[in-house]
């Protein structure tokens, strides 16, 4: 690794249906916050990247242009990454390898998006080719479901256990929705009301799906020196991790998934994690679909391929469990896709710093943050500590 | 979030006129013909489907032509029945994975011949594993489209 980087503050906006603001003061709220957390100001802030799903689902292409003044860019470099679902943590690492480089001090990184305005499962297909893809893959759940069947045939999991596992995912979550301010959907689930809610995409059903979501982060990467002149508690960059597939989703596994495997192992090895179920205290996974999630615990080591969903029914991801997932209520309740990776950033790096309020694991000094984006196309991890 | 404010309903719309190039014309060509093309790569010896102009592992071009079988095996599937704007298939629909015989990756298409308006019938009928077949458009254009769907053998 490089130089040494810190993440020095976060500021959220409440996310939700906010058709009471327009895109760049929704912008302009998240970028507020992040300079209120950490006392800095514009002024300190050598450089900015941001990001969105495809720029296509508000309907302005190049939003780092639009947002300059909302993100106080104006005067100084700006990037753009685009990486789909990834897109957020993808702006953490660019924002990581700036400040890595030596090339800049303090880079401040927002992902936003606003998907009330447009129409997300439309805008999600135009991600796909236009000749052949573009037909068959009917926005994400369709994808997310026949990579779900891909792995109970696999493992020869029974489908009423999955069903249990998945159902016990969306309860765990939506209870920890209410403990997080920031979170969209506050809504009392049961068991029950999961298996019984309307089918999706089979096996998929309502509950099993996150919402669509408006909303935006901001997060202040800085250098060793910056984060210890600030005398607060911040949270170090331990390792990161990045890895991509082929576009075409028939060409590559999608259960033992080489580009989730390889990027965790990846920021494993940066930040000397030999096992991950024990040694980290807390993972912010994205986890848009239940099912899926479980293939992450897999692919990520914190389990064997097939058994997630025994240790998920034997509480191991829950709160008070060995290894909580999620104490956000993570993407199944929030979900503004731009912001929705860097979002998992902040909550990670607010974990282990003890500024994670209500939802906090107690003691937390190592979290992983994750996002995954594309076709099932690309992965990328965050690892974040309390000690340097 | 007590009170709204005003919205513009505005829209983008964009022409575009996209080439195939050489691969795919001769594999969309091919679809007029009910032929189904795949090319093979020399280096690891997989056989692509729908043909590449490329291997994308060994990054080496392909240009063995192979006309694959129009029969293979369902991977995974899903029954689609909600609506987005331009969407390009009336739903309900179901996608298949399907790995056509005699190739090395999964093939994307719609699996049809049956009832689709009731999806517990739906799942009654389709299991992961069965065997499926292309069954053809009439009229052909040289489009995905031109292989109605497969129906389970
Ligand atoms: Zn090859």
């Amino acid at each position: 690794m490089a130089r040494a980087v810190a993440v020095v503050g976060v500021g959220q906006t409440h996310h939700g249906r906010r058709m009471d603001v327009s895109y760049p003061d929704l912008v302009r709220e998240a970028v507020v916050r992040v300079f209120e957390d950490t006392g800095l100001s514009p002024k300190d802030v050598d450089g900015v990247v941001s990001g969105t799903m495809p720029s296509m689902m508000e309907g302005v292409a190049l939003t780092h242009l639009y947002f300059a003044e909302a993100m106080q860019a104006v005067g100084k470099p700006i990037l753009k990454t685009e990486t789909c679902g990834s897109t957020g943590v993808s702006i953490a690492h660019t924002a990581f390898y700036w400040v890595a480089s030596g090339m800049a001090e303090v880079v401040l990184a927002v992902g936003h998006e606003k998907m009330y305005e447009g129409d997300s499962q439309a805008t999600m297909t135009t991600v796909l080719d236009p000749f052949y893809q573009r037909y068959f893959l009917a926005g994400a759940p369709g994808v997310f479901s026949m990579q779900s069947q891909l792995w109970a045939t696999r493992y020869k999991i029974p489908q009423d256990k999955i069903r249990d596992a998945a159902a016990f995912i969306s309860v765990t979550h939506h209870q920890s929705a209410f403990d997080n301010p920031y979170a969209h959907i506050k809504m009392k689930v049961t068991m029950e009301d999961v298996k019984n809610s309307r089918i999706i995409v089979y096996p998929i059903r309502l509950l099993d799906v996150c919402p669509n979501s408006d909303g935006a982060c901001a997060v202040i990467f800085a250098s060793e020196k910056v984060a210890k002149r600030l005398g607060r508690k911040v949270a170090w960059v331990k390792g990161v991790g990045y890895r991509g597939d082929e576009q075409f989703f028939g060409d590559s596994d999608k259960v033992v998934w080489q580009s989730a495997i390889e990027a965790a192992k990846q920021a494993y090895d940066q930040a000397g994690i030999k096992d991950p179920l024990k040694e980290l205290d807390v993972a912010e996974v994205y986890n848009p679909f239940t099912y899926q999630e479980m293939i992450f615990y897999e692919c990520f080591g914190f389990c064997e391929f097939g058994k997630a969903p025994d240790l998920v029914l034997r509480g191991i991801f829950s709160r008070e469990g060995e290894l909580p997932v999620c104490p956000s209520g993570g993407v199944l309740c929030t979900n503004p896709i731009g912001a929705t990776g860097l979002i998992r950033v902040a909550e990670a790096a607010m974990q282990v710093t003890g500024r994670a309020g209500e939802h906090q694991v107690p003691g937390a000094k190592l979290a992983l943050a994750h996002a995954m984006g594309g076709i099932d196309q690309f992965n990328g991890v965050m690892i974040l500590g309390s000690e340097l | 979030m007590a009170r709204e404010y005003r919205t513009l309903k505005t829209e983008v719309r964009l022409p575009y006129e996209v080439a195939y190039g050489a691969t795919w014309t001769r594999f969309f060509e091919g679809l007029k013909d009910k032929k189904i093309y795949g090319t093979r790569c020399k280096e690891c010896k997989r056989v692509l489907v729908p043909a590449r102009s490329f291997c994308p592992r060994c990054f080496v071009t392909t240009d063995e032509w192979v006309e694959v079988k129009e029969e293979g095996t369902l991977v995974a599937w899903c029954y689609t029945n909600y609506r987005y704007f331009g969407m390009p298939i009336e739903p309900p629909f179901v996608t298949g994975l399907i790995r056509l015989d005699g190739t090395d990756v999964n093939f994307l298409h719609l699996i049809g011949g049956f009832d689709l308006s009731n999806f517990e019938e739906v799942s009654k009928t389709l299991r992961n594993g069965i065997k499926v077949k292309a069954v053809w458009s009439e009229e052909r254009r040289g489009h995905i489209l031109d292989i109605r769907y497969f129906e389970p053998v």
